[in-house]
């Protein structure tokens, strides 16, 4: 790419002290390993000492937010999973909480208990890719393989599930496509036997290892008032101490049967993200491991009088209800009725709060689907954290911070 | 929904008494405040002073197709205190010629990048916004893509590029 | 590859210890088994390019795991994940900055073809912009399909490979099809349609005419 003399609009504390003859302007990206994905930052740099950056973004504006108003409910939910592309589950939950919080839908008792587990199993995934990569761009390949291949298992839990490893379109408009499967039941009790002891392995190849430790500790540090000035959500903010997690200030699904903490740290720098995704992860199993050994009986999609989700085969067959509901559902003109409102729900996704601002003019597609990616706001960040570091800092800055580019650019 | 949002009604209640009466509405626990435009930024003031610290989000919907829609563009404003969980959601309507509204920038950094996605994708233009530019979009695009009269497939601007042939590499 | 041990004709002899081999398929030979990728990872496909290369698939078991991010460097460009009109002049400029012989894979529903994303922003597929020479559907492919896709690409690199890259002579390719054209008896071809075709059959027609 070619370098851009770009504007500036703030310059750094030493850019007054000296001339700006020394200052020279370095590209990062949008191809560049260590951005994952395809962020640019204008770096102004003093010999070795990063004096302003100018994050560029808009390399992956994709029109989520126009796609959305052409989709249906269920279809858009294939367009969430290419969002935050390292957690796609946490999507899918995110959006048709939103869904349901505008069609005013209460979930059965078991829906709730699955799609907290999936939900938490997605944070487990997207937590190990995003230290695997802090690890990665500070030189620790081995804890990436690590982290990657535990990602596989869960890939093959989510391919047991609903048939797609990745990009899974889970949930529906109040339930989910499949329900558990006893050998569903039984990968994730055996991901919970295993997992933990991978943990310890990783935390004892990372967690106090020199090099890694002077490389993330005290860099890109962000205090708890600006965390919130600047509107930082999910692990970001709770490093910084701010002591916000929706599972437990607004406890959606099920979390409000489960015993868990809320991890967080006073130090808001790389490393104490680093160790608050760690944590969470622990967090996060002991959630799985409740809801699994609980998993309430009866039918995971919401009954036939809510006219949101397919009756099942028996119903279709022996009740005329189920028939015409399955009739209404089927037909692209019917759908189920969608109110004049707007409204807004999020959960805590693993980056951080994720909801979405839907309005709903009666048609079977949403006037506005606006999302609410913490990963913009996590970008825009991106220079406060980075003034006066160095230029390798800037990687152990970004992958901190966990910056998903579909997801930031929609 | 099990979990219901904490109540605000002393927020509008002190938010009446300061600013008159607002349209207020209440939808499955989420309280939605309308202010006009020339108070926004006063409103906006006030509230984070009141302990709404912590601003979620700032987007816009485009009413042009809607349905009994006396205005054409609605700003939104999803506000919570991260003291008290409250959550509020301020609404601000602008109409075209020019849609205008005062930027907040000065009361919430995380303002900065938000208004700017709204300047990019729906042409609303924030006063005294430190760094007013195009945000998603290209620098040289002119269109505002997310404005209801803008097609979903484009003007045809994403074919308007020059074609790499393997002679020419 | 063809290898002649000790041809004896009469106009060559060959001491034992001399190989005969098309310099060609020599070097397809290594070309194939030293592709370095470049990842163009611009989406979710570039996870799961990501996952081709960690430890369960591990793509270094076909010669092709050494990525570089220096477009300088590599000779297969890897276009995983959808690129949209502000990344198109990025991605051309690195397809040129590359050096010949080069390749290049478009993975995933929206690199070929735009995917789920027919919006304003999003290119309708990359081989409108750049050459491409093998595509992966999924959305996003398995990492068996990549790697499916990189055999594929090395037997082609093995069959059509010259060592002067003809294979990229798109002049050349013209003149192969005329061939084609002459076996065929050209008085059965409707060409009423297709000029291209047209003036194809009048080269045929005055080169019979020139042989004759």
């Amino acid at each position: 790419m070619s370098i851009a003399t770009a504007e500036f609009g703030t310059s750094g504390p030493e850019a007054g002290a000296r001339s700006e003859d020394y200052l020279w302007t370095l590209n990062f990206g949008p191809q560049h390993p260590a951005t994952h994905t395809t962020l640019r930052i204008v770096l102004k740099l003093d010999g070795e000492r990063v004096v302003d950056a100018m994050p560029e973004m808009g390399y992956l504006h994709s029109g989520f937010e126009k796609l959305g108003e052409h989709l249906t409910f269920n279809q858009y939910v294939t367009v969430t999973d290419r969002m935050n592309y390292i957690s796609p589950m946490a999507n899918n939950v995110a959006w048709h909480h939103a869904v349901e919080a505008l069609l005013g839908i209460e979930l059965t008792p078991r829906c709730a208990s699955i799609r907290t587990i999936i939900a938490e199993l997605a944070r487990i995934s997207d937590h190990l890719l995003s230290n695997g990569a802090v690890g990665l761009d500070t030189g620790a390949f081995t804890f990436f393989l690590y982290a990657f291949y535990q990602r596989e298992v869960i890939y093959d839990i989510f391919e047991t599930l609903c048939g797609a490893r990745f990009t899974n379109s889970y949930t529906r408009v109040g339930g989910v496509s499949q329900d558990f499967t006893p050998l569903v039941i039984e990968k994730i009790r055996g991901f919970l036997k295993t997992f933990p002891k991978t943990l310890d392995d990783m935390e004892r190849l990372l967690t106090r290892n020199r090099i890694f430790v002077d490389r993330t500790k005290g860099v890109g540090v962000l205090t708890k008032e600006e965390a919130i000035n600047r509107g930082a959500t999910g692990p970001v903010a709770r490093a910084s101490g701010v002591t916000r997690d929706l599972r437990k200030d607004e406890p959606y699904l099920a979390y409000g049967d489960f015993d868990f903490q809320i991890c967080c740290a006073s130090a808001g720098d790389c490393y104490a993200r680093y160790l608050i995704r760690m944590q969470e992860m622990r967090e996060s199993l002991k959630i799985v491991a409740q809801a699994i050994e609980n998993l309430p009986a009866g039918p995971v999609n919401v009954g036939i009088d809510q006219r949101t989700a397919l009756p099942t085969k028996q119903q279709v067959y022996t009740t005329i209800e189920g028939t015409i509901s399955h009739f209404e559902l089927s037909m692209s003109n019917r759908g189920f009725e969608v109110p004049h409102e707007e409204s807004y729900a999020a959960i805590e996704a693993p980056n951080g709060e994720l909801g979405f601002y839907i309005v709903g003019d009666g048609g079977e597609t949403a006037y506005r689907a606006r999302c609410r990616p913490p990963s913009l706001l996590h970008f825009a960040l991106f220079p406060h954290l980075i003034r006066g570091h160095t230029l390798s800092d800037v990687v152990a800055v970004l992958g901190s911070l966990n910056i998903i580019a579909a997801e930031l650019d929609r | 929904m099990p979990y219901t949002l904490p109540s605000v009604t002393d927020v509008l209640a002190g938010l009446t008494n300061r600013f008159g009466s607002l349209e207020t509405s209440l939808n499955r626990g989420q309280t939605r405040v309308v202010v006009p435009e020339p108070l926004s930024f006063d409103v906006l003031a006030w509230l984070k002073n009141q302990g709404f610290d912590l601003l979620i989000d700032v987007t816009c919907v485009d009413y042009l197709e809607y349905k009994a829609a006396k205005h054409r563009y609605g700003l939104v404003y999803l506000l919570a205190s991260t003291a008290t969980n409250q959550r509020l959601t301020v609404r601000v309507f602008v109409d075209d010629p020019d849609p205008t509204v005062k930027s907040v920038v000065s009361l919430w950094e995380a303002a900065n990048w938000l208004e700017r996605e709204v300047w990019d994708l729906f042409g609303i233009r924030f006063t005294s916004h430190p760094d007013l530019r195009r945000l998603v979009m290209p620098d040289e695009f002119t269109a505002h893509p997310l404005r209801k009269d803008y097609p979903l497939q484009g003007r045809g601007e994403r074919h308007n590029f020059p074609v790499i042939t393997r002679d020419h590499s | 590859m063809a290898v002649v041990h000790s041809v004896s004709s009469d106009r060559l002899e060959l001491p034992e210890n001399v190989v005969i081999g098309r310099l060609d398929l020599l070097a397809n030979w290594c070309r194939k088994n030293s592709l370095w990728p470049m990842p163009f990872a611009t989406a979710c496909c570039g996870i799961e390019l990501m996952a081709t290369g960690a430890a369960k698939h591990d793509l270094a078991r076909f010669g092709a795991e050494v990525f570089r991010f220096s477009p300088r460097q590599c000779d297969l460009m890897i276009v995983a994940g959808r690129v949209v009109m502000k990344m198109l002049p990025v991605l051309q400029r690195i397809w040129q900055q590359m050096h010949e012989p080069k390749w290049c894979i478009s993975m995933g529903a929206c690199a070929s073809t735009g995917g789920v994303f027919d919006t304003y922003a999003v290119v309708q597929g990359i081989d409108r912009f750049i050459p491409v020479d093998m595509y992966v559907p999924g959305c996003p492919p398995r990492p068996e399909q990549l790697i499916q896709a990189i055999i594929d690409l090395q037997d082609k690199i093995q069959r059509e490979g010259t060592i002067n890259g003809r294979e990229f002579d798109t002049a050349g390719r013209q003149l192969r099809k005329r061939a084609l054209v002459e076996i065929a008896n050209p008085l059965s071809i409707d060409a009423s349609r297709n000029p291209n075709l047209q003036r194809e059959l009048a080269a045929a027609a005055d080169a019979v005419a020139g042989r004759n």
